[in-house]
């Protein structure tokens, strides 16, 4: 990108290198993410998009490059950094301790405390009840470990926990991937009113129409490396889908 | 709150248990322990459920019951500590050189000086939980498996036991350590009373204040019925426990010297209780602790969300190599505790102490219903696994079975629990 908005983007990864025993999983990629903006990453399997991410969330340490957020650059090296940045992460897998109950998960790692630093499990469910009461008024589990919540349950766990804490960048890894239709559509309406919150979201999906309708931008990755950055209504689906399989950018944009 | 506006609609009945809310897995417990002791009371013409026989019982179960509650947090966390036996050894013959060679005579203390004891211990603990920590770095920094880790200091501990001592059994031990033990230390019948009734208060206290809570937050509370049943229950229990100990009387000739240790006379007709053993009240005041933890600190917390998905645990920021070190180092301080009970217990430091206690506290707490598998376990599981195995050992002694049969039944009764367990987990579906 060029620096064709004038705003300051909420993250920039820029020049991001990542490799595993000599396979460049990721290679020098720039992407950027402003505020209020839902940035889809494409790609096949295999292609580096979560590689990418997990730079970002902390899971994994970039070999070279920055990461700056609202134009400071940071170091992220570990979950917890990210965190302190706002940055919030939707694992593909949930990320859930299956032998706790929904409120234990939602706040896993940020314990609300008594004043004599025990856990509050009263307040914690309580609060858990109020985020739930909005995002899935349908779930009444709450004594139950998650293991016994069925796939929309979960996922509603998650995006909770990743929602409840402020989170000014929100990274969502196939979040709609075990969902069916009606909870899709109950994730999609969440990342609007989120962007109308001015959060900045990236989205990693692999259906392409799902992108076209949620994002405003995508990024489209192969064997590592950005293929190139498209404003979704300027492209067609048939665009999208050549740069993932090619690995080269439209015609009309390639100038 | 328009809570149960959206319940589905609620199951017509609900069990006794259900309204009561009992754990049915420890309840299964409670009465094979019941039916344990009363099978063998039975066949040994009431000889079982002795005042005395409780006694000894349950002095005899605190050493591997403190160390269980640690097991629960190694276990929890998908580990295994197969070192607990030899790393007791080890800090038994610290303590042991500490207060009959280097104190009294290096340092100039002198025997038996009030001081001994408590150094001792703090040495002893420190120690304990030195080498724990170094265990846990090695599984949680160097990432070797914590079975290798355990099973080579299993043999390294032992044997440094053996070198500080030159094999030599030690004692006797300083006698204020010598309390600790047991039989040579108990509270006597009025402060076991006492107690008795604090834990009775402070257990009626707890039930009322998680009553009060759960109706600050609108959350569903049990029929008042039930808390009021649930608090009797726990209140006889814990008065019948203390009536019990202070019914074991000390033997007449011990108490003549006991007065004439202070230039007095036995008075015709006098007898006193033991009470309450300090080691059993030190294995309580552990329980309560490992549970406080468990359940209601940060450290318990992240020890069980470790032990569910440890994937999860480390992307919520929580830093696992570290909680590794900590329950390592948690089970070492524990192993030390147990050393001061079982070497103050035999009153010397033996060179075989803590031999095979690595398995008898893993199978107290399997028994307890820890899963190998990670993630699920109790402290009062474990510390009631401790008492069915060390109720299932004596009376099978006191029945007269031979020793490789005890062996054999006791190995039998470890893997029947489990298949029990797995067995009623299969039922209960997900619900754990």
């Amino acid at each position: 990108m060029t620096g064709s908005s004038p705003a300051t983007p909420l993250v920039e990864l820029r020049d991001i290198s990542i490799a595993f025993g000599g396979v460049k999983a990721v290679d020098h990629v720039t992407v950027d993410l402003y505020p209020g903006e839902v940035v889809g990453l494409l790609g096949h399997n295999g292609a580096g998009k979560s590689t990418l991410i997990k730079c970002l969330s902390g899971a994994y340490q970039k070999d070279a490059g920055q990461i700056f957020v609202n134009g400071e650059e940071v170091e992220i090296n570990n979950p917890r950094d990210a965190r302190r940045h706002n940055i919030e992460t939707i694992y593909q897998t949930l990320a859930l301790a299956d032998n706790l109950d929904a409120s234990a998960n939602l706040f896993l790692g940020r314990e609300l405390t008594t004043p004599f630093g025990f856990v509050d499990d009263s307040r914690m469910e309580a609060e858990t009840r109020r985020i739930m009461g909005r995002l899935n008024p349908n779930f009444q589990k709450f004594a139950s470990p998650v293991s016994a919540l069925s796939g929309g349950q979960r996922q509603s766990v998650a995006i909770a926990r990743a929602v409840y804490f402020n989170a000014k960048i929100l990274i969502m890894d196939e979040p709609t991937a075990a969902l069916g239709p009606q909870e899709t559509q109950m994730v999609a309406e969440l990342i609007d009113e989120l962007k109308r919150q001015g959060l900045g979201i990236f989205l990693i999906d692999h259906d392409i129409h799902q992108v076209k309708v949620l994002c405003d931008r995508a990024a489209v990755m192969k064997n590592g490396k950005l293929v190139g950055v498209v404003k979704v209504d300027e492209v067609t689906e048939d665009d999208l889908l050549g740069m993932i399989i090619l690995g080269k950018k439209p015609d009309q944009l390639a100038a | 709150m328009t809570i149960t506006a959206h319940a589905p609609a609620a199951p017509a009945k609900k069990s006794l248990f259900d309204t009561l809310e009992i754990d049915t897995r420890l309840l299964g417990m409670i009465g094979a322990f019941v039916f344990l002791c009363l099978a063998f009371d039975f066949a040994t013409d009431g000889r079982f459920l002795t005042p005395r026989n409780i006694f000894n019982l349950t002095i005899q179960t605190v050493s591997v019951a403190i160390m269980a509650t640690g097991m629960v947090f190694v276990i929890v966390t998908r580990h295994i500590d197969l070192s607990v036996g030899s790393l007791l050894a080890t800090c038994s013959a610290i303590m042991a050189v500490t207060q009959t060679s280097i104190l009294p005579d290096m340092l100039d203390l002198g025997i038996g000086h009030p001081l001994i004891a408590p150094i001792t211990i703090v040495v002893g603990l420190i120690a304990g939980t030195l080498i724990g920590a170094f265990q846990g770095f090695l599984v949680g920094y160097m990432l070797i498996p914590a079975f290798i880790v355990t099973l080579g200091g299993l043999l390294v501990w032992r044997n440094v036991a053996w070198y500080i001592t030159n094999g030599q059994t030690i004692g006797p031990l300083d006698e204020t350590f010598q309390l600790l033990g047991g039989i040579n230390g108990t509270l006597g019948a009025s402060a076991s009373w006492v107690v008795g009734l604090i834990a009775v208060a402070a257990t009626l206290w707890a039930l009322f204040a998680a009553r009060r809570r759960n109706i600050a937050h609108d959350f569903p509370v049990k029929p008042l019925w039930a808390e009021v049943a649930m608090g009797a229950l726990f209140t006889a229990a814990i008065l019948g426990f203390v009536a019990t100990l202070n019914a074991y009387e000390i033997p007449a000739a011990r108490l003549r010297r006991m007065f004439a240790a202070r230039g007095e006379v036995l008075p015709e007709g006098f007898t006193a209780g033991y009470g309450i053993p300090i080691s059993v009240l030190l294995l309580i005041i552990v329980a309560i602790a490992m549970t406080v933890i468990a359940r209601k600190m940060r450290l318990g917390r992240y020890i069980f969300a470790t032990g569910g998905n440890p994937d999860a645990a480390e992307l919520s920021g929580i830093n696992t190599r570290m909680l590794t070190v900590k329950v390592f180092a948690l089970m070492g301080f524990l192993c030390a505790l147990s050393a001061v009970v079982a070497s103050a217990r035999l009153t010397n430091h033996a060179n075989d102490i803590g031999t095979l206690d690595e398995l008898r506290v893993i199978a107290a707490a399997v028994i307890g219903g820890t899963a190998l598998s990670g993630g699920i376990g109790t402290i009062y599981g474990a510390i009631l696994g401790a008492l069915i195995m060390q109720s299932l050992q004596s009376g099978m002694a006191m029945v007269g079975v031979d020793a490789p049969f005890q062996n054999i039944v006791v190995g039998a009764v470890l893997v029947a629990a489990v298949l029990i367990d797995i067995l009623y987990r299969r039922r209960m579906g997900v619900r754990t």
